[in-house]
């Protein structure tokens, strides 16, 4: 089994952990990726994944523009900081 | 040693849908900012997307435009990656199975090989201020079509040449606008630098979000001049992705290697797959326009008209498409582009002329009911007021004489009046007939048939 | 009997007959919650006021008179599902603040049909959980013994319903969140099919395993309630398009005949053996009325757990990464874009949930995709099979919902694996997309236990008959706890 690169996999996530977090994290996942492992016991040569539970293709929605209904003011106000009607951000440096 | 370039190109393109890819948002340019968002779009928590119809339709129909290979089965994916431009933080794209793969766009000289053509989703638009930045929600989620080329460019002209093709062909289709200065097509650029005769491409370099054809040209040259000097310096190029600005005609580094992405894409459980059967594909390949260049060989072919006709009247597809219902219901073709080509060209747009209307004139002048110098006077009037040739013909009284007495009566004026003309004739000289002729016309205002009178003039002078 | 204690199917004769109102079964309901909810904490959010107001705009439209299916009947809706003008903190400090500007599809249903949405129920973080304990608002407590668990990840739902202090409530069920705490809070509990109620405005855990679902206190209520939220929506692209049937048409049919599985892996050593009795003594009771009892098999069961992680902590690291702080709930400031993501998401998901969107990225991450997710997937599919295959031998198949009673708080919460194991018998029906419930089958140490009786994919029609059938045996469902 690899050793997992916990700040790594913490930085794809965007998760800020503490030293103790990581300590903690990184052990009870390498228990559950132990456990996992069984399912390498099983050949799984020509099955096809299950990605979807029902079998439906070609769900689509006609091409037609309808206002939503709710105006920008209940978006801006869940907003945790905005201003211009724009939701703001710490400057993002590109 | 000398170098060459080696170039493919990433090109996004908006759909010209009336709503967004997921929801029902208006897929507007220049609203007032967040006014086009709905939860959905602002990656609420507990929505979900639907796909629009038409944007796929309309990524097929690119497929079939560039001879793609249209996929039987394709699927959505997630593309995993952090940006305040991206309100799910997650991207819906196309990974394994794109809706396109394979095609070809012909630029003078070769063809470019196209990779594949995906559907995913915009992002939003950040704002810089001096100590944020502010996200502009109304530009996410609209339908934004991948074209990847192959590596099939070796200089700027052919990327020049390559994005102009495809542009004109997807704005024929309708597929977008294309409109560069509203963002509906970007491009990113790739470009390394070799030895001529080397197999193995040199280190890439991307450059990113170029938005002007123009401006990738001069991109492109300036980057395989910077790439070759430094080699032929001995420096080692490394991949990385580059900025292109535009006023100091540079590129800088944004980033290198090491910040390569994991983007952990894998299927979008809230999206099920398409499957394309022959009826869908039938039904696309209805909303194919004839692309310029199979329209001019069809002119050459069709209507025998010299290459040149054939390349003035499909510039414009509103004069094509003029052209194309005139020739259809005329004998003479070449007669219908010689009107379109001098007369109708320099003003179309203020002709009241119908393509049916034009083809009855020439069919007037070729039966000999009006001359040609009768029919430019009944074509002004036709311009001007929409009538149908034959009204005007009748109205003004201007059927042509074909009554052989009255031409003889005609000839025998011009003879008498024109010594010197039957003089020269007489002496062997057969162009002084010309000017027998015109006094003959003169006489009848026009009307007289110039074939019958010259036939009378050359009998009586015989 | 005070009106709270009664079902929908009581109340409603007496709302339709006018006997009572919509304000005075709502006024019950709510002096049930001031006096008992202090205990239980089932509630994380309640408008008394507006939920009075619900129920006089109901009493004055006449809805219950004209007989819609839920006029004046207060259900309580777990925190996290979307109801215009209520928070949805999806039991979450990352949601701290957020105010839903939207009805989910279900919450439209409800309103249609003249239910009062009373409030929102207690939760482990973001469905995460199997006790309720990984709520950041406090845990939920069992109302048969106030030490334990209610189970999880509804248990809110499942304990309100349980106490009385809702007449019915709705949760969501991705890998038994809905049945197990049924079972352990002893109350009935149906998770519909994968594709039969539409998810639209149920926040996402794992997409392709969630589904909503109702909490009541008996069987007909949950026909009543399904009949309510089941059909097709346009804006889930998940929505099976199929007709739905009556499903109080089947309730009180013979099951004379019918054939009911009995799979001999969810009869474990290391079960608890009054558990195993009281499910066995259900089943033959099944087996008194004319049912059929045969043996089935699913090999895959004790791969089903190793599947469940990764996929839905898979899913569940992409459906969470909207939780950065731009657009909506808590923001913890950080020197820039990246900085501020990761404290916002630090602070605000607590210990379970980056546990599991952690396992999920590493699932995810290059190199290890097809060793772990497509693999996980592959056996996925192994298990849908198991199912296929077992249904051909039988119409429903009966299990235990849960290995044990419920437990007390803090007993499993240092060991992650051990709490995910006790999702066994739940879990394999997710995978496959196929329908259950759990229903009351008797009491261990005092404590409820469920007997779950899984379905094929819409197969609910017979799930509710067997589970109606065995009702009309047994009164372990009128059972309440004194709190």
């Amino acid at each position: 089994m690899p050793e997992m690169n916990i700040d790594h996999v913490a930085h794809l996530a965007r998760i800020e952990l503490t030293d103790a977090e990581k300590q903690k994290i990184a052990a009870q996942l390498k228990d559950i990726l132990a456990y996992v492992e069984k399912l390498n016991q099983l050949d799984v040569t020509g099955v096809e994944p299950t990605a979807h539970a029902t079998p439906l293709h070609n769900v689509l929605r006609p091409d037609e523009a309808k206002p939503s209904g709710i105006d920008r003011e209940q978006f801006l106000r869940n907003a945790p900081e905005h201003a211009r009607d724009l939701f703001i951000m710490p400057k993002i440096v590109e | 040693m000398s170098y060459e370039a080696v170039i493919g190109l990433e090109v996004h393109v908006q759909l010209k849908t009336q709503s967004k890819i997921f929801c029902s948002c208006a897929t507007e340019f220049g609203a007032e900012p967040n006014t086009n968002v709905c939860p959905v779009c602002l990656g609420y928590p507990g929505v979900m997307p639907v796909m629009n119809a038409e944007a796929v339709r309309k990524t097929i129909l690119t497929g079939l435009l560039i001879g793609c290979e249209i996929a039987r089965f394709s699927k959505w994916d997630r593309k995993n990656y952090y940006y305040p431009d991206m309100p799910k933080n997650y991207q819906i794209s196309q990974y394994d199975l794109p809706l396109c793969t394979g095609g070809k766009v012909p630029v003078p000289g070769k063809t470019i090989g196209v990779t594949r053509i995906h559907l995913e989703e915009d992002v939003a638009k950040n704002t810089h201020f001096d100590t944020n930045s502010g996200v502009d929600f109304n530009r996410a989620g609209t339908p934004l079509m991948e074209i990847v080329s192959e590596p099939d460019m070796r200089t700027p002209d052919d990327a020049f040449a390559y994005l102009t093709a495809l542009k004109e062909m997807l704005v024929t289709a309708g597929v977008s606008d294309c409109d560069m200065e509203k963002g509906q097509l970007r491009c990113d650029c790739n470009v390394s630098v070799r030895p001529v005769g080397q197999k193995e491409f040199g280190e890439k370099i991307e450059i990113k979000n170029m938005n002007t054809i123009s401006g990738v040209r001069r991109a492109l040259a300036y980057e395989i001049e910077r790439q070759t000097v430094a080699l032929q310096r001995g420096e080692k190029l490394q991949q990385e992705t580059r900025r292109w600005d535009d006023e100091a005609g540079k590129t800088s580094v944004m980033r290198t290697k090491e910040y390569a992405h994991d983007y952990r894409y894998f299927p979008e459980p809230d999206l099920m797959p398409v499957t394309v059967d022959d009826a869908m594909l039938a039904e696309i390949r209805k909303l194919i326009p004839e692309l310029p260049e199979a329209k001019r060989q069809r002119f050459i072919q069709q209507y025998g008209l010299p290459e040149y006709d054939a390349g003035v009247l499909v510039a414009d597809a509103a004069v094509a498409k003029f052209y194309d219902e005139a020739a259809g219901q005329s004998k003479n073709p070449k007669a219908i582009s010689n009107w379109v080509m001098t007369e109708l060209l320099p003003k179309f747009g203020e002709s009241k002329i119908t393509p049916a209307q034009l083809a009855e004139l020439v069919a007037l002048i070729e039966g000999g009911q009006i001359s040609g110098k009768i029919g430019k006077e009944v074509f002004a009037e036709m311009f001007a007021t929409g009538k149908a040739p034959a009204v005007i013909v009748k109205e003004k009284g201007l059927v042509q004489v074909s009554d052989t007495g009255a031409i003889e009566a005609f000839a025998d004026q011009a003879i008498a009046g024109n010594a010197k003309s039957v003089a020269d004739f007489k002496a062997g000289n057969k162009a002084a007939l010309n000017a027998l002729v015109g006094q003959v016309m003169k006489l009848s205002k026009g009307k007289a048939n110039p074939k019958l009178v010259s036939e009378i003039l050359t009998r009586k002078l015989g | 009997m005070s009106l709270h204690a009664l079902t929908i199917h009581e109340l409603r004769r007496k709302l339709h007959t006018g006997e009572v109102s919509a304000r005075q079964v709502t006024q019950s309901v709510l002096d049930r919650i001031a006096a008992v909810d202090s205990k239980v904490k089932g509630y994380l959010w309640l408008n008394a006021a507006d939920a009075l107001a619900q129920a006089d705009a109901i009493d004055r439209s006449g809805a219950a008179r004209n007989g819609k299916a839920l006029a004046g009947v207060p259900v309580a809706i777990k925190d996290v599902i979307n109801v215009a003008g209520q928070p949805c903190t999806c039991a979450s400090k990352i949601l701290q603040g957020y105010v839903s500007p939207y009805d989910a599809f279900v919450t439209k249903r409800l309103r249609e049909a003249g239910a009062v949405l009373l409030g929102r129920t207690n939760m482990d973080e973001f469905a995460m959980g199997s006790s309720t304990e990984n709520s950041s608002w406090g845990t939920t407590r069992n109302p048969w013994d106030l030490e334990r668990i209610p189970g999880g990840s509804s248990g809110g739902s499942a304990a309100v319903v349980a106490a009385d202090e809702a007449i019915a409530a709705l949760g969501s069920d991705t890998g038994g969140s809905i049945r197990q705490p049924a079972s352990l809070c002893g109350c009935v509990g149906l998770k519909p099919t994968y594709g039969l109620v539409s998810r639209f405005g149920l926040v996402a855990f794992a997409s392709s395993l969630d589904q909503i679902g109702p909490f009541t206190k008996d069987v007909t209520d949950a026909a009543i309630l399904l009949n309510v939220i089941a059909g097709h929506d346009a804006q889930d692209s998940t929505s099976v398009p199929r007709a739905v049937p009556d499903y109080t048409a089947v309730l009180g049919k013979d099951i004379k005949g019918l054939r009911i599985g009995l799979p001999k892996e969810y009869f474990i050593p290391g079960m608890d053996r009054e558990v195993e009795a009281c499910v066995r003594a259900a089943v033959a009771a099944l087996a008194k009325r004319g049912a059929e009892i045969v043996e089935v098999s699913l090999p895959h069961t004790e791969y089903a757990v190793a599947v469940y992680y990764l996929i839905a902590t898979a899913e569940a690291s992409a459906n969470l990464a909207r939780f950065d702080g731009v657009r909506y709930g808590l923001r913890v400031r950080g020197e820039d874009v990246i900085d501020t993501y990761g404290k916002t998401r630090g602070q605000g998901f607590g210990p379970e949930v980056k546990r599991r969107i952690m396992l999920g990225t590493y699932a995810l991450s290059a190199g290890y995709y097809d060793a772990y997710y497509v693999r996980a997937q592959k056996v996925r599919t192994l298990i849908r099979r198991d199912f296929e295959a077992a249904f051909k031998k039988c119409d429903v198949i009966a299990t235990p919902t849960s290995p044990e009673v419920a437990f007390k708080a803090g007993e499993k919460s240092g060991d992650p694996l051990k709490m995910y194991l006790s999702d066994i018998f739940t879990i394999s029906c997710n995978l496959a997309g196929n329908c259950g419930i759990s229903v009351p089958c008797g009491f261990v140490r005092g404590l409820p236990v469920g007997l779950q009786i899984l379905g094929d994919a819409f197969a609910e029609e017979k799930v509710l008959q067997v589970a109606r059938a065995y009702e009309q045996v047994t009164n372990w469902y009128k059972e309440r706890p004194r709190i």
